[in-house]
């Protein structure tokens, strides 16, 4: 598979904020990237010097081989984090204004069908819940049919159920062949979503490959996890700590382990109290935890 | 290009009929204002004559009783040309050139008669010259600052308060991502916005007029054409101020200091004649004075666009530095994402 995008060292400096500081990274077509991180990690402006909305301080970016400028840009989609539309709008006047700012557009029809927003054309945009809304802003990212898709925290705010509707037409999207870069502080959309992820923190990509592979490489077997006062509470909490090479992350004691029935009675020889005990398989946001040794602070969690 | 300015263009004209408490208050506000002036200025407040007297270089006037009198102004003008319009206007009630001894009175001017007989009382030989016109009220005069006013207002605010609300909540974004040019969001804004000013501001006049009859010598295409230059300046003006900045309350300062000396300088309410000469001086930077100036002259004078050519000049050079200044000052996007 060819790449469509591929990123080489991109800076973009905010006097002596280092917002973004040197990000490599390759997008191969018709795949969902995720470029994953907390608020502040640096993946809107990573994603908006892709989009050509803000200035790079140095680095390069090339677009199906070739340095994307001002021509490109217009043929790729967008869906912002933060955006309006005109008010005193319908969803149709809406898809029609910007479908008359480009040469090649999708019949609005199609989308209109492809975003579920048949029930909603007549209505002023204004009244659109916020998946509603979310919709028409991804039909206005694929009005002028773009093979390379930038999605910036489409479903951030948005109920279950809305996040779940936007992932099946993200899934569709993907279906017809286009490629999605998609920025997310939620793991659990990550996984769902992504072929390949990026994890930045502090301006930088401290992980990248596909998500499996990333977890495999991290973590062995399941993962136990207990609260840090119960390590603390045992006698012999030092040894223990050395004897199942715990991490502890926040407040949170976690031990990789191929055998649980072993490490379990093993914890409980040595005094370790299992209330609170939780014992799963490891995802990204204990992938994420690891790696930075931070939570995704200023998240909220759906 | 045209489909994407007219997409703009239609979205933005949408935006705007459709907002019905902003469509209302732009008409009603100025009606209000004319219907009010008409109401109070309705009577004869005038507790002075008011008589213009030829320039004298004989000094035959130096020791003439009528200019002891108390409780008369006098005026004295160069042209008689001049003299004699501001005569047929009622704007004075008798002119009198002692050096010929003769007066010229408006017969239709009651105040004009009390004046005469004033004259006559110490001078009977002087020769009497008759003229006609329609007075000029003081509605006449001010019904061009009102509508002036009113489309100042619109077109500063409604286009400069618009773009920074666009800049802040990030509409004019979502367009920079588009193949949408700078110039043809800007030309949409101008266009859209001087349809808008144009359509109410002229059906204002007309409904008004319909209601007043106002005193109307000159072509009201010249009027027209007027009003669309002065309209195109104050728009232009209302996108430099707004070419940058995503504050509204840094914008609707910016807009207070443009707007308020052209309101207080610009003779919307009252003559500049009499000003300090600074104040005249400084009057003639502001683009409201020149269309309040060359309206009122194609009204109130019956001046075709030839005559008042300084101020169309003035307000084309006006509107191109504001123009091409806010095209180069122009950004899509603010500091906040």
């Amino acid at each position: 598979m060819s790449e469509i995008l591929e990123v080489q060292d991109l800076k973009r400096y905010f006097l002596k904020n280092k917002a973004v500081d040197g990000v490599s990274f390759k997008v191969k077509k018709g795949i969902c990237f995720g470029l994953l991180g907390p608020n502040g990690a640096g993946k809107t402006t990573t994603i908006e010097m892709l989009e050509g909305i803000v200035e790079p301080t140095s680095g390069k970016i090339l677009y199906q081989g070739k340095v994307i400028d001002k021509h490109i840009y217009h043929q790729l989609g967008i869906q912002f984090q933060h955006t309006a539309l005109q008010d005193h709008l319908t969803v149709m006047e809406t898809l029609k204004m910007f479908s008359a700012f480009y040469e090649k557009t999708l019949p609005i029809k199609d989308l209109i069908s492809l975003c579920q927003l048949d029930e909603f054309v007549n209505q002023d945009h204004r009244k659109l819940s916020g998946g509603q809304k979310q919709r028409l802003l991804l039909a206005l990212a694929l009005i002028n049919d773009p093979q390379l898709v930038f999605l910036d925290e489409p479903t951030t705010g948005l109920d279950p159920h809305s996040r779940r509707l936007f992932w099946d037409l993200v899934n569709k999207i993907k279906s017809q062949g286009k490629t999605i870069l998609l920025t997310t502080h939620y793991m659990d959309e990550a996984e769902s979503l992504c072929d390949e992820i990026a994890i930045m923190d502090k301006g930088k990509i401290i992980a990248l490959d596909r998500p499996e592979v990333l977890l495999q490489q991290n973590f062995s077997g399941a993962l136990i996890k207990l609260p840090k006062q119960n390590i603390d509470a045992s006698e012999n909490n030092e040894k223990v700590v050395k004897q199942f090479n715990i991490q502890f992350v926040q407040q949170s004691a976690q031990i990789q382990s191929l055998e649980i029935q072993t490490t379990l009675v093993e914890l409980i020889e040595q005094g370790v109290s299992l209330e609170g005990l939780q014992v799963k398989s490891a995802n990204l946001d204990d992938l994420f935890l690891k790696l930075t040794g931070h939570g995704l602070e200023g998240v909220n969690h759906v | 290009m045209f489909k994407r300015f007219l997409a703009v263009l239609i979205a933005r004209n949408h935006e705007f009929f459709r907002d019905r408490a902003a469509l209302g208050w732009n008409l009603i506000f100025p009606v209000l204002l004319v219907v009010g002036f008409a109401f109070i200025f309705s009577g004869d407040g005038k507790t002075l004559y008011k008589i213009g007297v030829l320039a004298d270089p004989l000094q035959a006037s130096s020791n003439h009783q009528l200019l002891e009198l108390k409780h008369i102004e006098f005026v004295t003008y160069d042209e008689k040309l001049f003299a004699m319009n501001k005569l047929r206007q009622h704007k004075i009630d008798l002119l009198v050139d002692f050096s010929r001894e003769t007066y010229w009175v408006n017969q239709s001017s009651n105040s004009g008669y009390i004046a005469e007989k004033l004259l006559l009382g110490s001078s009977k030989n002087y020769q009497r010259m008759a003229v006609e016109g329609k007075e000029i009220r003081y509605l006449d005069w001010v019904v061009p600052g009102i509508l002036g006013m009113n489309m100042m207002f619109s077109c500063l605010f409604g286009v400069g308060y618009v773009i920074v609300r666009y800049r802040k909540n990030s509409v004019l974004k979502r367009l920079h991502a588009t193949p949408l040019k700078p110039i043809e969001f800007l030309t949409a804004q101008v266009c859209s916005r001087l349809l808008i000013v144009m359509t109410l501001s002229t059906s204002i006049f007309i409904g008004c007029n319909w209601i007043f009859d106002f005193y109307i010598l000159g072509s009201l295409i010249d009027l027209f054409i007027i009003a669309l230059l002065g309209t195109v300046s104050l728009i232009s003006l209302g996108l430099l101020i707004a070419a940058r900045s995503e504050s509204e309350e840094f914008t609707g300062g910016m807009l207070n200091v443009a707007s308020w000396p052209m309101m207080m300088l610009s003779g919307v309410w009252f003559s500049l004649e009499g000003s300090p000469e600074f104040i005249q001086i400084l009057a003639q930077f502001i683009p409201l004075t020149h269309m309040l100036e060359a309206a009122r002259a194609i009204m109130l004078d019956g001046a075709s666009l030839w005559q008042v050519k300084q101020h169309i000049i003035a307000l084309l050079i006006m509107t191109a530095t504001f123009l091409i200044s806010g095209s180069l000052l122009f950004r899509w996007q603010g500091q906040a994402r």
